[in-house]
């Protein structure tokens, strides 16, 4: 018998092997002498680079961090990039809660046979999507807030509310007694709980007898009922805290500043336009059929919207509007603009430009919104997963 | 094929990573590109700004003119690039721009961590802060509790934070990356106060729609000395920015000016005169110049009393008697002979 055995420089298996193998050793040896070079020139040209800066005192303040405190003498660099990074998450994750849901209203609009309510939202669309973010945060920012809101002498009262040119004041509640507010937030959790069981008892009770509640209403409301309810009985365990005017502006509450307002209005107002294309191509993509199947077997219109329209139209409005998500939180980093202090303006900005450290500081940078993207493409996924055709 | 032609793309990529230019000086580059190219603020008026026929004008800018005089002999072979004070130290080590004229304050991490160098200085200056007339302040520490307006990536925001805590005063600030910004938002209601280098706030309170509604406030709190940077490594164009800016101090002290420069070429008994004027001694070849280098800078952009009074004595920022001043007459502004 004649031997099968592939000689060794022709076995295909070996030699792809080899050719990649030497391939990625060239791609590392490039990579690490681009390292290397850059290393070399930056020394040679008397800059030094080490991360030795980051427990080195930051010289400068952060007027706005809302979860680290930021004291001015002890905050080291590392906490102000975290403070950054903490106030690129804030502006995000209100920008995509308010982008959405204005997103969907207009593109329902968009959608209406209303005439006027659909041109009206054309209107929009077309004015907002086709305008540079950077000129409609400015536009915002200094010639309608700034303009028009008076100076914090003059605010504008909203009860216990205060708006004026620094941004609007808001009263926060405080922990006053805490073993009577462990107990009230045991009993609005345990309320949560109990809806949640509540829900799932009524869509059994539904898919077996096909009689269905109004469960989002009757859930709503024993929250709020059973929450007010035992705030009452235990008297009051959290105080509020309301802003008094100061000599300069107001002080105490919590503070939602000007630039945060500016940067979240222009970012939701931008990516809504966006987002509202995408849910009015979803609705388009449902064809008449379905709608006309639902009606026949008599659904009412809201059963029609939950059960037929949202769950088809949802699959083709998420991906894209995935990318408007991560588009929003990119674009936070022209915050600079207007002076607030996200982490392109804290630190690959300020801190950059104290201590010189481009190459760590800009490394950083893009790492973390690399992650931000990458985390928030894989969340999104996931419920993207969730809604798509199960194909068996 | 395709494998082999990737792998080639590989070797071409490490080779590419490994090849060094060679590094010619900057007079050299500046000399064959025919033109300077220098790093300024644009936009603050009395120090580079546009003026009305779009030619950058003020004392950051005169220095940029007066080194492309002395190296061209035409001061007009020059091209601005506005920065923020983010970007000019980047864009000077990274080679895009040859000098940084723009109101830069000399601070000792500056000079020994970020690859650049200082010559001299064109402005002396403090910082102070700016409020409005009628908010009754008359004092910085007046200022406890207050927002105030700032540019950031600056020594200023560094003074500020300094000087709120070593009195123990707590601020808020507001931190825009250009100083046109800084005025919008003082004017807008964003801060009480505006805090820059004194002349930068006599320069923005006269581009605010009423000037007579903003005061300055007595103090000033910092020492600003502000100066041409080069790249560090490049003695001889060091000594060429620096010795442009020297020879104008030097002028005005022996009385050479645009005017009379050419008298004084033909005529002067005075060595000293005739070393900067370029018909005694080789004060150019030194420096790898020509040899009528500080007479073309004198004789096309003024000496120091000249620009000054161009540029910066508009905004109202009087000279007489001011640490800018020369030293012979009360000032601190003394540049080394020329000879």
């Amino acid at each position: 018998m004649k031997s099968t055995t592939i000689p060794l420089h022709r076995n295909p298996k070996l030699r792809s092997f080899v050719v990649q193998a030497s391939l990625l050793l060239l791609v590392a040896y490039a990579l690490f002498s681009v390292y290397q070079t850059t290393v070399s020139n930056l020394e040679e040209r008397g800059i030094k680079t080490s991360t030795s800066f980051f427990d080195e005192v930051a010289p400068f303040k952060v007027g706005y961090s809302p979860f680290l405190e930021f004291k001015l003498g002890e905050t080291t660099y590392i906490e102000v990039f975290f403070i950054g990074v903490l106030n690129t998450l804030l502006v995000a994750v209100l920008g995509i809660l308010a982008a959405t849901v204005l997103g969907f209203f207009i593109g329902i609009m968009r959608t209406s046979q209303n005439w006027l309510a659909s041109k009206c939202a054309l209107f929009y669309v077309e004015t907002f999507r086709n305008m540079p973010l950077l000129l409609q945060i400015m536009f915002w920012n200094f010639a309608i807030f700034l303009a028009f809101l008076p100076p914090p002498k003059q605010s504008i009262e909203m009860g216990v509310f205060f708006l004026n040119s620094r941004g609007l004041h808001t009263p926060v509640p405080f922990i006053e007694n805490h073993l009577l507010s462990t107990i009230w937030f045991g009993v609005i959790f345990a309320s949560f709980v109990g809806t949640f069981v509540f829900a799932k008892w009524s869509k059994k009770r539904f898919e077996s007898t096909g009689k269905s509640l109004p469960v989002f209403l009757i859930s709503l409301s024993s929250i709020i009922t059973v929450s007010y309810i035992t705030f009452v009985i235990l008297g009051s365990p959290l105080g509020i805290d309301i802003p008094v005017l100061g000599k300069f502006n107001f002080k105490g509450g919590g503070q939602l500043p000007l630039p945060l307002f500016s940067l979240w209005f222009a970012l939701t107002i931008y990516t809504s336009a966006f987002i509202a294309e995408n849910v009015r191509a979803g609705i388009s993509s449902i064809s008449k059929g379905q709608v006309e199947a639902a009606r026949s077997i008599g659904l009412t219109r809201t059963q029609m919207v939950k059960m037929i329209i949202l769950p088809q139209a949802l699959r083709v409005v998420i991906p894209p509007t995935i990318s408007q998500y991560l588009n929003l939180t990119k674009n936070s980093s022209l915050a600079i603009a207007v002076g607030f202090e996200e982490v392109v303006a804290v630190w690959a900005n300020i801190s950059l430009n104290q201590t010189g450290q481009a190459l760590i500081i800009i490394a950083m940078t893009i790492v973390f919104y690399e992650c931000c993207s990458l985390f928030t493409s894989f969340i999104l996924n996931i419920y993207n997963k969730r809604v798509q055709i199960t194909e068996r | 094929m395709k494998k082999i032609t990737s792998l080639l793309t590989g070797v071409a990529f490490a080779g590419i990573a490994f090849a060094n230019a060679a590094y010619a000086t900057t007079l050299e580059e500046v000399q064959s590109r025919g033109e300077l190219r220098c790093g300024v603020d644009g936009g603050v008026a009395g120090f580079s700004a546009p003026n009305d026929a779009g030619k950058m004008v003020g004392i950051d800018a005169s220095v940029c003119d007066a080194v492309a005089a002395a190296v061209f002999g035409d001061a007009s072979k020059v091209t601005y690039i506005p920065l923020t004070a983010a970007e000019r130290f980047t864009a000077l080590t990274a080679g895009e721009i040859d000098m940084v004229s723009r109101n830069t304050t000399h601070t000792l991490t500056r000079d020994a961590t970020l690859g650049v160098n200082f010559t001299y200085y064109n402005f002396i200056d403090g910082q102070g802060f700016m409020v409005a007339k009628d908010a009754g302040l008359s004092s910085v520490k007046d200022l406890d509790g207050a927002s105030i307006c700032v540019q950031t990536g600056t020594t200023t925001e560094l003074n500020m934070a300094d000087y709120f805590r070593n009195g123990g005063m707590d601020f808020t600030p507001v931190g825009y990356s250009t100083s046109v910004q800084t005025r919008e938002g003082l004017e807008g209601g964003a801060c009480d106060a505006l805090t820059s280098d004194a002349s930068q706030l006599a320069a923005i309170r006269s581009e605010t729609a009423d000037p007579n509604a903003w005061t300055m406030l007595p103090e000033i709190i910092s020492k600003e000395p502000l100066g041409p940077v080069v790249r560090q490594g490049d003695d001889q164009w060091m000594d060429i920015v620096a010795w442009t800016l020297y020879a104008l101090i030097n002028a005005e002290e022996l009385g050479i000016t645009s005017a009379n420069v050419d008298a004084m070429k033909a005529d002067s008994p005075n060595p000293s005169v005739g070393r900067i004027v370029g018909s005694e001694g080789e004060t150019g070849a030194n420096l790898g110049l020509s040899q009528d280098w500080a007479y073309n800078a004198i004789k096309q952009v003024g000496n120091y009393g000249e620009i000054y009074e161009r540029t910066v004595e508009p905004l109202g920022i009087p000279r007489a008697g001011s640490v800018n001043d020369l030293w012979t007459r009360g000032g601190i502004l003394y540049a080394p002979p020329v000879r």
